[in-house]
């Protein structure tokens, strides 16, 4: 297993309606320890899952949400938000968790993991992935 | 050409579990190498011998027990979704003090690192899901 | 790159945004509730007109025998094939990615 593939997680449901956020973020922090070259994209519903401020305190659910800040030291930190979802969504990025990874190549400099990408752009994303996870 | 399937949803519920078959199926009749299948959230359930559809109706649980038994096939039920889910092997029963197992025939338990395994090793991998 | 899209898009976003993001000459597979994407005269037919203009869209026959779906309903230009077709579609495209 000496070869590095390009793997990209594709998130396109909100987080606590259903399962698959959850179980999709357990996906990319397992493999994260395959070092393999991984992002992951932001669609639709899937934005929601980015969004600060969540609190489970009232509804019983795990909260998952810190996980998220976990994924720039699993070295996941390529995570692309695709702009039309955000606004349709009436959203901007201040409304999203600011996460960041530290480059090591850079004097350990904190950099941020989200980047905002159009539609035209995730398009091409997706044609240079080798396996896409959907989730 | 070597595919990999993960199935995402249960029996009955959803069809993802019927399309994956079928899949496979083709696959291997036109000379392919299935290298994994992986149940992942609710698929797990694909993955129990407590199964008991009604007679007129296809029978998924053992009709992945069979296929597997005739093509040798690598059926992976994820440990995190099963335990979560209720499916146990008998070391998964007894290391979580439970009264019994549920796995059937030819469906083994494991870790997530086979996902990402079938990923890395196949030509093509393909998601059935809802 | 094959995509393929499994929800009806009379109650899913998915075959909207498989449109969205595939690029020019992706071949897009309709299976399970995806076939009655296929169905000629419906709100959605002109998206899909629109889109065959630059990917190839086929419906998986099964699919649509069983939802009693005759291919005399379906838009020009999408093509019927069955689980054999499916995996010659998955085999010649170098990925594929399914629109839940």
């Amino acid at each position: 297993m000496s070869q590095t593939r390009k793997f990209m997680y594709i998130n396109r449901h909100a987080p606590y309606g259903t399962v698959y956020a959850l179980e999709g973020l357990e996906v990319v922090l397992i493999g994260a320890a395959f070092e393999q070259d991984v992002c992951m994209a932001f669609i639709g519903d899937g934005v929601f899952q980015l969004k600060q401020g969540q609190d489970t305190t009232d509804s019983g659910m795990k909260n998952f949400s810190p996980a998220y800040r976990a994924l720039g030291d699993y070295e996941v930190n390529r995570l692309y938000v695709e702009r039309e979802s955000l606004e349709e969504r009436g959203l901007t990025e201040a409304d999203l968790m600011p996460l960041t990874w530290e480059d090591e190549e850079d004097d350990w400099a904190e950099k941020p993991s989200i980047q905002l990408v159009s539609r035209a752009q995730l398009s091409g994303l997706l044609e240079e992935q080798d396996v896409i996870f959907n989730f | 050409m070597k595919f990999s399937v993960m199935v995402n949803e249960g029996p009955y519920t959803h069809q993802a579990s019927d399309t994956a078959y079928h899949f496979i199926r083709a696959a291997l009749d036109a000379g392919h190498e299935i290298f994994r299948v992986f149940f992942y959230h609710d698929g797990v359930n694909n993955g129990t011998r407590m199964t008991t559809p009604p007679q007129d109706d296809r029978h998924i649980v053992n009709r992945w027990s069979e296929l597997g038994e005739a093509h040798d096939l690598d059926l992976v039920v994820c440990v995190a979704a099963a335990q979560r889910r209720g499916i146990a092997d008998a070391d998964e029963a007894k290391r979580n003090g439970k009264d019994g197992d549920n796995i059937a025939p030819g469906f083994r338990i494991s870790g997530l690192g086979q996902l990402i395994e079938a990923g890395i090793q196949s030509d093509r991998l393909l998601v059935f899901g809802d | 790159m094959l995509h393929t899209v499994n929800k009806s898009p009379f109650d899913s976003q998915s075959l909207k945004t498989c449109l969205g993001l595939a690029r020019s000459g992706s071949d897009i597979l309709l299976i399970e509730d995806g076939v009655y994407g296929a169905l000629v005269g419906t709100a959605h037919a002109a998206m899909l007109d629109q889109a065959l203009k630059e990917v190839s869209i086929y419906a998986l026959g099964p699919d649509l025998k069983a939802r009693g779906l005759p291919e005399d309903r379906l838009i020009r230009g999408i093509k019927v094939v069955g689980f054999d077709g499916f995996v010659e579609l998955a085999s010649a495209n170098d990925k594929v990615q399914s629109w839940l």
